[in-house]
């Protein structure tokens, strides 16, 4: 039913909230993608069976929920018990039955499927003293796990879209656009602009029509906050866009998404049918008399698209490929309109700003960077997950504290950020803050939240060479710095982690790299040396170790190094042998094995598998 | 683009959702076809064009620009590898050179008996649990070298 006036939200509100509290145990299940890909779904089949076979919902006053993203997809399917915040993790349709009789009906807790402190080795029972919760803030997250992101109702009863109708009802888009530039907010997409000000020129450029849209791209290999956001929250961004909208005076838009999230798009499609059915979105929000739409459009896979000129052009029909900024988009963007492009976790963080004030919102983070951000926490790190944290904590805490340390306890040795267009940091720069500006001092960026992990076992120039091969692949092919620039440098760092890297090389490298910085086109080339330069700035031994020594000694370029089986270290136990896929390990248990080095492949495979390190790198 | 026998019914219920003489749709249009036959068939493009009076070099570039699009139908598996950041440094690449040569295929293309078609995509978001394969969808997380033969056997 269509919510017509401010009162009117508030009622549902309050019915939603009460619908809300009279469930006295909620299980909630995580169906993000990482849990799916482990199996939740038939967890949740499971509970739904068995709930509705016993009769269980009436006579215990019990809900099932599932939800987006839990965040700590490393420990996943995860299943959280409310009010007591239980937290259990790898669960199976098999622990249905127990969790049912022992926690739901008897109130006991299962010991077997808490979460275990790796270093204290104690089991903890609630889900917010877990370090890796305990440790974050959340605010564009705020929401996920909580609530069922197919359910508009349950997101009205956790104050949802109330903060549209303070907006709306109790604000001019000039002290809208005012607050959101009191609480600093700075694009979370990647440039870090400042949110207000793009509101304000867009405002304030003479035009009919003005679009705001949402950029839900991800092109960051290895990053997936705004797809948890879009997935398990698609009503915050939603919200927050009607709020930019009136803001800026546009009355349509779009949310550009991946094509390769087909379930980001299915929240996003139901969110935005509901919102259109309750009123939030269309003619007379609210009974303000401002109408606002939305439009989902779906990518084409072209990490180039998520660049602003580019997301225009696809959004518009046509070849997603940038133009020259001379005149910025915000003055001239979709269909030649002044238009708003912000990324789906900086929308996500309006409705917040607007319900608990700008001011919050910039007490927290450091000076020029406020509020919080989205990482997504990968690679070699114990605790891989979506971990949202103030600004101005510093790289340690997030990957030792938050993080649990390197898997295994290897040595550290360098944390990526910012994607393609960002760079590697070394040991001796993880006491930095996060924030925009020290990061792009240190030569690396904060980009849209990957943050990936690297332990002694990673090789820095294949690393370079990675994003390289990355970006050759989606450079768009328009301008010549790039196209012809970034294929040239990746060709050099094929050849060094092949073994025939030549002195000389690191110099070309750095000169080629000056003329694809000046005169690319769009940031995706600018930035495109930006992986190699910062690897060479930290880690420049290993370049010249590949070059001059022929040595790889992470163990990844295969040209450059065999592996051999130290005798003190190996106990015989025959894994290696199981786990190589070509059998060139030989050894009776109990004795030293050996390894073919003519007929091994350098896969690894024995190296992951040895429990006693004795895969040595030569 | 591969000629193929395309059923002109099935392309024509795609192209009446689309007003003619639309250029814009172009993208939205080629991405239902993409999504009804599995790839893009160059009689259904052709249609298309004509359809929305577009010349077909656009189709084509749009079809080759975007990663969404395939000009050549796929096999009865698609493998999909994820070469994203996180499953990069885990290990993707062996995976994909361990494939290859299972296959004989190199990563975009069809076995010849249509059975099996390898794919390299960046990030599917269960980095956790990198490297990440799926098989026609479905997820197999923290796979190590010498275990994609058995898990794809299965169907060969
Ligand atoms: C090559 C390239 C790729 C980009 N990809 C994304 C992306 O995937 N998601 C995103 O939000 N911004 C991306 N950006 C940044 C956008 O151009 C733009 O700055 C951003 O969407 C603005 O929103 P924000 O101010 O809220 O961050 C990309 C930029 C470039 C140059
Ligand atoms: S990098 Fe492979 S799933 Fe994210």
């Amino acid at each position: 039913m269509r919510i017509a006036t401010v009162q009117s939200l508030k009622v549902a509100a309050k019915k939603a909230r009460s619908e809300r509290e009279s469930i006295k145990t909620e299980v909630l299940v995580c169906a993000g993608t990482g849990c799916l890909a482990n199996g939740s779904l038939a967890v949740v089949e499971s509970l739904e069976r068995s709930i509705c076979s016993r009769k269980l919902t009436a006579e215990l006053k019990l809900g099932l929920k599932t939800t987006g993203c839990h965040g700590f997809c490393e420990k996943g399917p995860l299943v959280v018990i409310q009010p007591k915040g239980i937290f259990y993790k790898g669960v199976k349709p098999k622990d249905v039955k127990e969790i049912i009789e022992k926690t739901l009906i008897s109130g006991e807790v299962i010991e077997r499927l808490l979460y275990r402190d790796p270093n204290t080795k104690e089991r903890i029972e609630e889900y917010t003293e877990i370090p890796f919760y305990s440790r974050q803030l959340r605010i564009a997250l705020r929401n996920i796990g909580k609530i069922d992101p197919g359910s508009i109702d349950d997101y009205i009863a956790v104050g949802g879209y109330a903060g549209l109708a303070t907006a709306l009802t109790e604000m001019t888009p000039e002290e809208v656009i005012d607050s959101i530039t009191k609480s600093g907010l700075r694009g979370r997409g990647g440039g870090g602009f400042p949110a207000g000000r793009k509101w304000k020129t867009c405002r304030n450029a003479p035009a009919e029509t003005r679009y705001v849209l949402c950029n839900a791209d991800e092109g960051d290999p290895g990053a997936f906050m705004d797809r948890s956001i879009c997935e398990g929250d698609p009503h915050a961004v939603i919200e927050g866009m009607v709020i930019g909208a009136w803001a800026v005076g546009a009355n349509s838009g779009s949310i550009y998404v991946r094509e390769e999230y087909p379930l980001a798009v299915k929240h996003l499609q139901l969110a935005i049918d509901q919102a259109r059915e309750k009123g939030f979105l269309g003619d007379d929000i609210l009974g303000s008399g401002f109408s606002y739409d939305v439009h989902i459009a779906r990518g084409g896979g072209a990490f180039v698209c998520g660049e602003s000129s580019a997301l225009m052009k696809s959004v518009a029909g046509e070849v997603g490929e940038p133009r020259a900024k001379y005149i910025h988009s915000v003055i001239r963007g979709l269909h030649d309109q002044p238009t708003v492009l912000n990324n789906v976790e900086t929308w996500a963080n309006v409705p917040w700003i607007i319900n608990e004030g700008a001011e919050k919102f910039a007490t927290l983070g450091t000076g020029k960077s406020t509020g919080t951000k989205a990482f997504s926490l990968v690679g070699k790190v114990k605790n891989t997950g979506l971990v949202e944290v103030p600004m101005g904590i510093t790289l340690r805490e997030i990957i030792f504290e938050i993080g649990g340390g390197i898997i295994g306890d290897r040595p550290f040795k360098a944390v990526q950020t910012g994607g393609p267009s960002g760079g590697c940091l070394p040991e001796d720069k993880l006491d930095l803050p996060v924030d925009f500006d020290t990061l792009t001092e240190a030569g690396s960026m904060m980009g849209s939240g990957g943050m990936i992990v690297m332990d002694d076992r990673t090789c820095m120039v294949d690393t370079a060479r990675y994003f390289l091969e990355f970006l050759v692949d989606e450079s768009c092919g328009k301008c010549i710095p790039c196209r012809e620039g970034v294929h040239q440098l990746h060709c050099i760092l094929e050849d060094i982690c092949a073994g025939e890297g030549q002195p000389g090389d690191i110099e070309k490298i750095e000169s080629l790299s000056d003329v694809i910085v000046s005169a690319s086109l769009c940031a995706l080339g600018k930035s495109a040396p930006n992986p190699i330069l910062s690897t060479l700035r930290y880690f420049r031994n290993e370049y010249e170790a590949h070059i001059n020594d022929g040595k790889c000694a992470a163990g990844v370029c295969r040209n450059l190094f065999s592996f051999e089986i130290s005798e003190e270290a190996c106990v015989g136990c025959g894994l290696c042998i199981k786990a190589c896929p070509v059998d060139s390990i030989l050894g009776e248990k109990k004795e030293v094995h050996r390894i073919n080095g003519k007929t091994c492949t350098r896969c690894g495979a024995c190296r992951n598998i040895c429990a006693v390190d004795a895969i040595k790198v030569v | 683009m591969t000629k193929t026998c395309v059923d002109p019914k099935k392309a024509r219920k795609i192209l009446d959702r689309y007003p003619s003489g639309d250029g814009t749709s172009l993208i939205h249009a080629l991405q239902d076809i993409q999504a009804e036959f599995g790839y893009v068939p160059c009689e259904a493009a052709e249609l298309l064009c004509e359809h929305l009076s577009v010349p077909i070099s656009k189709a084509f570039s749009a079809a080759t620009f975007y990663k969404a699009f395939s000009l050549e139908p796929k096999g009865d598996v698609v493998i999909r590898v994820c070469t994203g950041t996180a499953c990069h440094i885990r290990g993707a690449q062996t995976l994909v050179d361990e494939l290859c040569s299972i296959l004989n295929v190199a990563p975009g293309k069809t076995t010849k008996d249509l059975k099996f078609t390898l794919e390299t995509v960046n990030c599917v978001g269960a980095c956790a649990m990198a490297p990440v394969v799926s098989l026609n969808g479905e997820y197999h997380g923290n796979v190590q070298p010498g275990t994609m033969s058995k898990k794809i056997r299965g169907g060969k």
